[in-house]
């Protein structure tokens, strides 16, 4: 059991937890994921940790709630437990002092990057990041960016706040203005991961994109996970999720994605109607 | 004159009914029958069954228990040699061991070993006279031992350093205890309630479970040595699901068997919604393969709703590596056999969902390295069946994450640990292995016999290492 020591709406429908689980704080690294299970009859799900503290033994999430389980699990509050956490799974990124790199982020992948643009800035890597979100009030982990970032840019697709507009036209204005920094870090949705890989490659610039493919175990056995890079098929729970953008196959994996999209509207339409209205649509 | 008598054959659900449920398929003899199986055991002189055992159990001596209507000493005597009778007498492939020899097979039908093994354990269980026979708690003063992985392999390597003495724990990544016996074999044929049990006997000779742990990731060996640990024993299995390498196999609708029966078992996704994992099986199911795993998933897919359900297979049936007993089962309850069938192309519509297999037929040439004749395709035959749903059941490999993070430990060429065979010693000083890490894909009872080899060598190891140190 791992306990919640703390919770935060970080925006509507975005929260963040900080639980107990001391052996994954311990060893955990930056594009490290764990998966979770929070009563018997639930499912494993895979989150990134977006922090960790090995000194209090305890691990930091950030989720949006999407479907059944990740709302289900926006309703634990503190002090409350979560049955089963196994990590940290993943291969962590190879990070090493360079000069420059961009960190895209979109939506909730901020939480992602984070630490990755965290282990670039203590190494004194140039960090600029381009952080967007569809709305202001979707604007999460500012100032936690801001710390670790030598440049934050800022889009939303509204325009109510920042760049009126995708985080990709940001990095085209940029890298169209000469920046060429030595790798581009794109974490969020598979549209903008994929959108922007397309201006990298443009540029020619290297750019490592962390793969969301739907996971059972997350340790290798399944297969669930499964992606086309470079045209050979990886599981990306083991030898992923961060992969080199420019060979991975966004078709595919956007596809594979809608695997048990029936299945999973049925399970949020009954636990709605079971829990009276999910709270975290009620707020 | 017992000799006479027919085999008993096994109480089954009606194929109609069962396809329908995720009830257990074989309902187990009666006493009555069991005793009248029990008796068609000639005691011929040399008792070949035996040594048709891999672990040798005394199957003479325990079906004339059951003929004498002592149910429980019959369940006492297996567990001499095997502890977890209810599990073996289940999934074992009797018809390759012990009733291959079994005298009475010569001329008939070989006695219902498996079948009686079952029948004495499930009688001792549901008598609840088992806790008695257990030995008292490990002290732990024998040294400390660490267990990865809870399959047959590690839950017997465990159970057996437990009372010699050690103090263990077991180390599992997933959620659950059992491997293969949880996550892979359904229900309908190896009930959980049953390794449950046999996990809670393992925990009350003071075995120390800890799940949701990835040794290599969580907790690495170098960091158990550090802890303390005496010796590891590695029973992490051939969980690395293989793929046949054909186009199409990302398509939507292209399971591994692994995926497909980890859904259903572990996560329980044939009780979806109940249960939040969701499993999807469309109306025409086409399940590449021929084990035991091939037959596992294609029974799944009957019972979660699809219309038809085919085997496709390269080779013929007498190569078939299936258990008989499942084979026939899968047949009774509707599944198709395509034999000599080789897929060549999975074929996906628009939105990137499987409509259609393209496959070769096969004809049997020459016997290959296996012995077995080599399929080879016959030019012109290729056609296309309509399907939206596969399922790769065509073999797993040891995985890597955990072996290949020990320095200095020696692997085969498809990544299996090489072990000295009488030992269960790696070419890590105090790391031992066993079952299907060692062997690939194998059996049950193989991986038993493997975790109960390893236990003694790491008890001989670490007395040694004792002795030298003093
Ligand atoms: C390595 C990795 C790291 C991730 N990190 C984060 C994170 O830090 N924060 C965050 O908010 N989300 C993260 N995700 C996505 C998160 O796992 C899904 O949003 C969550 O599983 C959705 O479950 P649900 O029941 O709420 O929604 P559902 O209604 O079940 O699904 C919504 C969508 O989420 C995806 N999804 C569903 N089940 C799974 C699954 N078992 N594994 C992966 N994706 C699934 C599918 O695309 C689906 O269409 C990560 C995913 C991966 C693979
Ligand atoms: C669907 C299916 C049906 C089968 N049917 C039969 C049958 O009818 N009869 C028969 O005799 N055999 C059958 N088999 C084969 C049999 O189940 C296996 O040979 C046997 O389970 C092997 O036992 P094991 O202990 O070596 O490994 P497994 O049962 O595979 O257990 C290994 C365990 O180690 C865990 N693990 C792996 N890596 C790590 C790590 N790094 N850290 C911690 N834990 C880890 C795994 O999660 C797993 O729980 C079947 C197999 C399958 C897949
Ligand atoms: S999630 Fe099962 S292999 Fe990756």
């Amino acid at each position: 059991m791992h306990r919640i020591v703390k919770k935060e709406e970080l925006a509507p429908r975005i929260k963040l937890f900080v639980v107990e689980a001391p052996q994954i704080a311990a060893c955990a690294r930056p594009g490290h994921f764990f998966v979770l299970r929070m009563h018997e009859q639930g499912e494993r799900i895979p989150l990134t940790i977006a922090d960790s503290d090995p000194a209090a033994g305890t691990i930091t999430m950030v989720f949006q709630e999407v479907g059944k389980s990740t709302c289900e699990l926006g309703t634990l509050e503190e002090g409350d437990s979560i049955l089963d956490i196994v990590g940290p799974l993943g291969t962590p990124r190879d990070i090493k002092r360079l000069d420059t790199v961009v960190c895209v982020a979109g939506g909730v992948g901020v939480a992602p990057i984070y630490p990755e643009a965290k282990a670039f800035h203590e190494l004194g890597t140039r960090v600029i990041s381009l952080v967007g979100a569809q709305t202001k009030d979707m604007l999460i982990f500012k100032d936690r960016m801001e710390a670790v970032s030598d440049e934050v840019h800022y889009s939303t697709d509204d325009g109510s706040f920042g760049y009126h507009g995708f985080v990709t036209g940001i990095l085209r204005d940029l890298l169209a203005g000469g920046l060429r920094p030595d790798e581009v870090v794109a974490i969020g949705p598979l549209p903008m991961m994929r959108a922007t890989c397309k201006v990298t490659a443009e540029f020619g610039v290297k750019t490592i994109v962390s793969l969301n493919a739907i996971m059972v175990d997350g340790t290798g056995m399944c297969g669930s996970c499964r992606v086309t890079v470079d045209g050979k098929t990886m599981f990306s729970c083991v030898e992923g999720p961060a992969f080199d953008g420019h060979k991975v196959d966004f078709e595919e994996l956007m596809a594979r994605q809608t695997r048990f999209l029936a299945e999973e509207k049925l399970a949020m339409e009954r636990y709605q109607v079971h829990s009276e209205g999910c709270k975290c649509r009620r707020k | 004159m017992p000799a006479k008598v027919d085999r008993h054959p096994m109480p089954k659900q009606d194929p109609r009914e069962r396809i329908r449920n995720f009830n257990e398929v074989a309902l187990g003899y009666p006493a009555d029958v069991a005793v009248g199986e029990a008796m068609r055991c000639i005691g011929c002189p040399k008792s070949p069954c035996v040594a048709g055992c891999p672990v040798e159990v005394d199957i003479p001596s325990f079906v004339k228990l059951i003929a004498e209507g002592k149910f429980v000493e019959a369940a006492r005597k297996i567990k001499e040699k095997n502890s977890l009778p209810a599990i073996c007498g289940r999934v074992c492939p009797q018809e390759t061991q012990c009733e291959e020899r079994c005298t009475l097979g010569k001329k008939g039908k070989p006695v219902a070993i498996g079948a009686l093994e079952r029948f004495a354990a499930d009688y001792e269980r549901a008598s609840g006279t088992q806790a008695a026979s257990e030995p008292a708690p490990a002290s732990g003063a024998a040294g400390r031992v660490a267990v990865v992985g809870s399959g047959p392999a590690g839950l017997t390597c465990a159970a057996d350093l437990a009372k010699m003495g050690y103090s263990v724990v077991l180390f599992e990544s997933l959620h659950s205890t059992g491997g293969v016996l949880r996550y892979g074999i359904p229900e309908f044929r190896l009930p959980k309630a049953i390794v449950d049990e046999e996990v809670a006997y393992v925990k009350s000779l003071g075995v120390e479970v800890r799940v949701n742990t990835l040794v290599g990731r969580t907790v690495t060996v170098d960091e158990l040595f550090r802890d303390g640990f005496d010796a590891i024993f590695l029973g992490t299995g051939a969980g690395l699901p293989h793929f046949l390498g054909i186009p199409g196999e990302n398509l939507n609708g292209v399971y591994s068997a692994n995926e497909f029966l980890t859904r259903s078992n572990l996560m329980k996704a044939y009780r979806f919604p109940e249960y939040d994992t969701p499993v999807w099986v469309g109306k025409r199911v086409v399940v590449v393969g021929a084990g035991n795993v091939a037959m596992d998933a294609a029974r799944t897919a009957l019972r979660l709703g699809a219309e038809k359900v085919s085997i496709v297979y390269r080779r013929s049936r007498a190569e078939m590596p299936a258990r008989l007993e499942e084979i026939e089962n899968a047949e009774e309850e509707g599944v198709e056999l395509m034999l000599l069938t080789n897929p060549i192309r999975v074929l996906g519509d628009e939105r990137g969902w499987v409509r259609g297999m393209e496959c070769v037929r096969m004809e049997l040439g020459e016997p290959d390295e296996s012995g077995r004749r080599r399929p080879v395709p016959v030019p012109g035959s290729e056609f296309v069946i309509d399907i939206d749903t596969m399922i790769s059941a065509v073999g797993t490999d040891p995985n890597p994450l955990l072996v290949r993070s020990v320095p200095g430990l020696k692997l085969g060429r498809h990544g299996n640990v090489i072990v000295n065979e009488e030992t269960g010693e790696t070419s890590v000083p105090g790391v031992f292995a066993g079952g299907d890490i060692v062997t690939g894909s194998a059996t049950v009872i193989a991986a038993m016999g493997a975790g109960k080899i390893a236990a003694r060598g790491i008890d001989r190891y670490i007395r040694a290492k004792r002795e030298r140190s003093e």
